[in-house]
């Protein structure tokens, strides 16, 4: 057996690592005949549509005009009605004077995201320390400068909050709510005790079958009659928290998709370690179980961030429901093109930030994979 | 001195399946156990129990002076005090080797980071591998990962280590580097129950052997008498089988 131990020390190849095939950037692209033609094809469509677009935008664009009749004399783009327009269409009916408030707001939530999703900041305990403060103080500033009545910022009432920032403030408090509730839920529908399981899978059951926009409607226009009439709640909060229920719900299952795919000698070398239920969860379970539904929770929280467009139905005014609006005013009537342009393409680059995001993650999260 | 682990009549089923059938036991401080049985003979369920990661029906376990009992919550105690080691060796693919040997230390018995990282550096060391100390599971090969498997059970300085057939996944190659660990682990005087088919290390490290066959123990002997004189059919049918496969 002591010869054993040289043996031993004499350390075996680390497992292969399998080589993914790299192909060039135009592989496959011309390599037969109808690839070759498809490809030409879609080159001349792209070149067709290109060209389209920058004559509508550019060359008959409008600069000078008062009215949608005006803009309407080249057939393209109208640039007068978005110099006009875009912070209605950005801060929906927040007073106009005040609109710095929530532009700053947004910027500074956008620091504050932008800081706490480089991976390199969670590994450090200082700087987690750091974020773990940042978090509140910047959230007390948002809040401060949304609402106002402190400092010398006059009071604006939610009511009159919109566009953009109100997006981003349903999208982001909802996304958050529910991600923490979605946790639960999914831990809920496996427990072992039968009263939670059920609860877990009524709750999640209901919430997913139930239309979003019922439940906004339920949340704004039944809850008065549900509560004591003394009972008031504030419509936005209303309908944050008819956001995080619905989506918690999906988010759920996609969790519980990923804790399914864990094996049960985690569990086992968990327990033999002496892990609490919880300590497992939080340090070995979850973080495996998350990483790999990481798709499909980024899935949901885009699918998220624009449903959040169905408030329109309970007249409050977001960034979809002010492009809506901005068309209201007599003298921009029939325009319709320019407004949902622009909120598309706001819409399209948030989103596209979101994916990047989260192709990063995978990227890094994929180190360690079994 | 009294027995480390004690298992009085355990019975164990799986609706109509008798797993393990009055199982009695005794383990005493330091001593060296090999099972070893057919495959579903209730070898896995026996360690299992011995940890409460498996509930037994009826009987007693006694660990330390501890009754094994989730009913009664002694199991937080029972896992401070043993340890186990799988054969798919159960890594936490996300953490490092290190991480994987610091995890329960921190979070169970409440040691502190800068303490725990030490010891845990310390056993990587006595397993051999230090050198990967901060590489992931994947990254590893089979026999590293179940060294560092060893070294995490090791980590909670437990008074009995389980080990349930811990070379049965590796690749013949690999098998020997971590029996020679386990032999090192043997020479220092720790308390072990070892499942597994490997005869030779059963030779050389066991006080004692035991062979099961439908859920009951059939023989409990020395390791000499054990290969010169099986009790019954079964084990004489089963070690020629093993040896055979050995030779081959
Ligand atoms: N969770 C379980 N549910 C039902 N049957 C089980 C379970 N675990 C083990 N068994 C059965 O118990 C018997 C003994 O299993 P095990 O202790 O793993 O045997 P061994 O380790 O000796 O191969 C087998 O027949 C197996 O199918
Ligand atoms: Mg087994």
């Amino acid at each position: 057996m002591a010869a054993g131990l040289a043996a031993a020390a004499s350390l075996p190849r680390p497992p292969p690592v399998l080589a993914r095939r790299r192909f060039g950037f135009a592989a496959g692209l011309f390599d037969t005949w109808p690839n070759a033609l498809v490809t030409l094809l879609l080159v001349w469509l792209l070149i067709r549509i290109g060209i389209a677009m920058w004559d509508w935008a550019i060359v008959r664009g409008v600069w000078e005009a008062e009215t949608a009749e005006q803009c309407a004399r080249t057939g393209g783009m109208c640039w007068a009605f978005l110099a006009d327009r875009w912070r209605l269409i950005l801060f929906g009916p927040y007073p106009y004077a005040q609109q710095w408030r929530p532009a700053l707001a947004m910027v500074l939530f956008a620091l504050l995201l932008g800081a706490s999703l480089a991976p390199a900041l969670w590994a450090e305990r200082r700087s987690r320390l750091a974020l773990g403060i940042a978090w509140p103080v910047t959230i007390a500033a948002i809040a401060a400068l949304l609402w106002g009545g402190v400092l010398g910022l006059p009071a604006v009432p939610s009511r009159l909050w919109g566009g953009l920032p109100l997006t981003m403030i349903l999208a982001s408090v909802g996304v958050s709510g529910a991600f923490v509730l979605a946790i639960l839920l999914a831990l809920g529908r496996r427990s072992d005790m039968p009263v939670i399981r059920a609860i877990c899978t009524g709750f999640i059951e209901f919430f997913r079958g139930v239309p979003l926009v019922a439940l906004l409607f339920l949340a704004s226009v039944l809850f008065p009659y549900f509560v004591p009439p003394d009972w008031t709640m504030d419509v936005l909060l209303r309908a944050q928290i008819a956001f995080a229920l619905f989506f918690a719900a999906y988010m759920a299952e996609a969790i519980r998709g990923g804790l399914q795919a864990i094996p049960r000698g985690q569990y086992a070398a968990c327990e033999s370690l002496g892990l609490t239920y919880w300590q497992a969860q939080r340090r070995i379970i979850l973080p495996q179980a998350l990483r790999t539904v990481i798709p499909s929770l980024v899935n949901i929280f885009i699918a998220a961030f624009k449903d959040t467009s169905l408030v329109v139905i309970i007249s409050m005014i977001d960034l979809l429901g002010a492009a809506n609006a901005s068309t209201a005013e007599a003298k921009w009537w029939g325009l319709y093109i320019e407004p949902y342009l622009f909120v598309a393409l706001i819409y399209l680059a948030i989103c596209a930030v979101m994916s990047a995001y989260s192709r990063g993650l995978e990227r890094r999260l994929g180190l360690g994979e079994r | 001195m009294s027995p480390v682990v004690t298992m009085r009549a355990v019975n164990k089923r799986y609706g109509p399946l008798t797993v393990l059938d009055r199982v009695s036991l005794e383990v005493a401080r330091g001593e060296r156990i090999v099972v070893c049985g057919p495959s579903g003979s209730g070898k896995s369920t026996l360690v299992s129990c011995i940890n409460g990661l498996v509930d037994h029906d009826e009987g007693r376990i006694v660990v330390d002076g501890i009754e094994v009992s989730r009913a009664a919550g002694t199991l937080p105690a029972v896992r401070k005090r043993v340890a186990m080691v799988f054969q798919q060796f159960n890594l936490f693919p996300h953490l490092t080797a290190l991480e994987n040997c610091t995890v329960g230390p921190e979070l169970a018995l409440g040691i502190g980071k800068a303490e725990a990282r030490a010891s845990a550096m310390a056993l990587l060391e006595r397993v051999r591998i230090p050198e990967q100390a901060h590489k992931y599971p994947a990254q590893l090969s089979g026999g590293q990962q179940q060294r560092v498997a060893i070294a995490r059970a090791l980590a909670m300085r437990p008074q009995v280590m389980l080990f349930d057939e811990p070379t049965s996944a590796l690749d013949p190659e690999m098998i020997r580097e971590v029996l020679d660990v386990m032999v090192e682990l043997a020479d220092t005087g720790m308390t072990m129950i070892v499942v597994t088919h490997e005869m030779g290390f059963a030779r050389e490290v066991a006080h004692r052997i035991l062979f099961m066959d439908f859920g009951r123990v059939l023989q409990d002997a020395p390791p000499e008498r054990f290969f010169a004189a099986p009790a019954t059919d079964r084990a004489r049918e089963f070690l020629s089988h093993i040896l055979r496969k050995d030779a081959a």
